[in-house]
């Protein structure tokens, strides 16, 4: 490959990612009734959006379970690949390690759609989850995000981190002491990527939320999917727009957090 | 702590969520419909007598139907994850061989596309290539064509979508393969007085090629079962092996075939999973 080709095909492959996402945004302030026509600038379908009760009601049930998914899945993710990464043997180690990461590789619509029988079983047999909504979204959410979590905390805790805590036990802190001052802090930066990466993994699901869903657990995506399938408004766009901003906020306050770790930390990771 | 008290927790929503999930997915695979709600019989009955069976799995290998299913879903993954090395490869090469300060800003900017919500850049899809979309309009407005094309619900539509979708999966393994690769070996061929292009064959390439198996699978895995791009991007009469599934399941309320069409997907993907989690 020649030098000047491939720096090339990464100019295209990048204005092949962001072209539709451009024009997603600049046509979100066009004053024009039929979306991607130029009519003027305006922000009328941004007040329109901010004026659309369902909209926003999705929109906040959204921010609700996608926090509360990502909160459980640090729970039961954080315990899971702290306990793959330290633990080389306990009882069902093998089955442990499949079923922490099973969701990982499993296509969406096949947990979907375990995971809706699963539901529908368990209120047949014992009456809970008394039907389908947020509850079950969460719950779901919270299952595919646990095992993201689990791989990053596993990651963050490999390669020679464990002297650290021998180090505290041979200076006379108790296993417990040794978690709490040394593994934890160590842990932590893979907590937040992990409660990160399951808050977005659950804010952009469409397929687990519109399988284990009710009709009381209409997220932004079921919402916005039924939309598009309607047709396309120019709310939709003025939607995109807000939350490429509120993404781009997000990305730079963690790509400041991370460079500011960097520099205290003295070089780590580069 | 004990360790057992620590896991007990970890087990328990592990075996709730995970577990009981696959089992009962399996079991009603294996069972029939009925009139009832839920409308499905468990293959094994009262008294423990067993009245499940293959029936619903005959019916997907004899049903032209679902087995075609299975099949576009399959190549639509192929597909998919070819086209995302073709271009992915190229640009993580590139960013690997980026100045230092440049590499964290480039993968920022083929990541970012993936937080700004994956249906509304297919809205965006289908705003530049609907009869009255941009392209079209484009097309028309410098002579080149008098009529639109008809660009959205095709194979070429929905590709570009899956393309869109999954490109970012397969730049990132490809580009911690890349990134870690010596530049010095590249540097002794060239002066021993290899092309550019028996450098790129002979060294980077086979160096590179866990990482290229490693994106393939990693966008081949999802691709297969992904049923709302070609949903709202692809044409109406091909549906892959998801969106048949789901029909089943909501439209036909035919449960055991819908778990059984479930079960197939993975039968299908247990190979390349298994790949996969060698690689990785």
């Amino acid at each position: 490959m020649t030098a000047r080709l491939v720096p090339a095909l990464l100019v295209l492959g990048l204005v092949f990612l962001w072209a539709p996402v451009l024009l997603l945004v600049g046509f979100a302030f066009s004053a024009d009734r039929i979306p991607f026509q130029w009519g003027g600038f305006s922000l009328r379908w941004f007040e329109a959006l901010a004026n659309n009760a369902r909209m926003i009601e999705a929109g906040l049930l959204s921010l609700r379970v996608a926090a509360g998914a990502a909160t459980l899945a640090v729970l039961v993710g954080g315990v899971a690949g702290f306990a793959l990464a330290r633990w080389s043997a306990f009882t069902g180690r093998a089955l442990f390690g499949a079923l922490v990461g099973a969701p990982l590789v499993l296509p969406d619509v096949v947990t979907a759609l375990a995971m809706l029988l699963l539901f529908v079983t368990l209120e047949s047999a014992i009456g809970w989850p008394a039907g389908r909504g947020a509850l079950t979204v969460l719950l779901a959410h919270a299952t595919l995000g646990a095992a993201y979590v689990a791989v990053v905390v596993q990651a963050r805790l490999a390669g020679g981190t464990r002297v650290l805590e021998e180090a505290a036990m041979d200076l006379g802190a108790g296993p417990f002491t040794a978690f709490r001052t040394v593994t934890l802090p160590l842990m932590a930066p893979a907590l937040v990527a992990g409660w990160l990466l399951a808050f977005t993994l659950s804010f952009d699901d469409l397929v687990l939320a519109s399988f284990v869903s009710g009709p009381s657990g209409t997220t932004l995506p079921v919402l916005v999917f039924s939309a598009l399938r309607l047709g396309l408004t120019p709310e939709i766009n003025a939607l995109g727009a807000v939350i490429l901003a509120l993404a781009t906020v997000c990305v730079a306050l963690a790509a400041l957090l991370l460079r500011a770790r960097w520099v205290d930390g003295g070089g780590e990771g580069g | 702590m004990p360790r057992a008290l620590v896991l007990l927790p970890a087990w328990a929503w592990l075996l709730a969520f995970v577990a009981a999930p696959a089992l009962i997915l399996l079991g009603i695979a294996l069972g029939t419909g009925s009139e009832g709600v839920p409308p499905f019989r468990w293959p094994i009955g009262p008294g423990f007598a067993w009245q499940g069976g293959l029936s619903n799995f005959a019916t997907l290998l004899e049903d032209a139907f679902y087995r075609d299913s299975l099949l576009r879903a399959a190549r639509l993954a192929a597909s998919t994850a070819a086209l995302a090395l073709l271009l992915g490869f190229p640009m993580a090469l590139a960013i690997a061989r980026a100045p230092r300060g440049w590499r964290v800003p480039l993968l920022a900017l083929v990541l970012l596309p993936f937080w700004t919500g994956f249906l509304l850049r297919m809205g965006a899809f289908i705003g530049l290539l609907r009869d009255q979309g941009l392209v079209n309009a484009a097309l028309i407005g410098i002579g080149l064509i008098e009529d639109p094309l008809p660009l959205l619900y095709t194979e070429g539509a929905m590709l570009a979508g899956m393309v869109h979708a999954y490109l970012p999966f397969a730049v990132l393994p490809l580009y911690a393969t890349l990134s870690r690769l010596d530049p010095v070996l590249e540097q002794a061929a060239a002066d021993l007085g290899a092309t550019p292009m028996a450098v790129f064959g002979t060294i980077t390439l086979p160096q590179a090629l866990p990482g290229v198996a490693a994106a393939f699978l990693l966008v081949f895995i999802p691709a297969a079962g992904e049923f709302v791009i070609p949903e709202l991007l692809g044409p109406t009469d091909a549906l892959p092996v998801g969106r048949v599934l789901w029909q089943e399941f909501f439209q036909n309320r035919d449960w055991p075939l819908a778990a059984a069409l479930a079960v197939a997907l993975l039968a299908l993907l247990i190979v390349p999973i298994r790949l996969f989690q060698r690689l990785s």
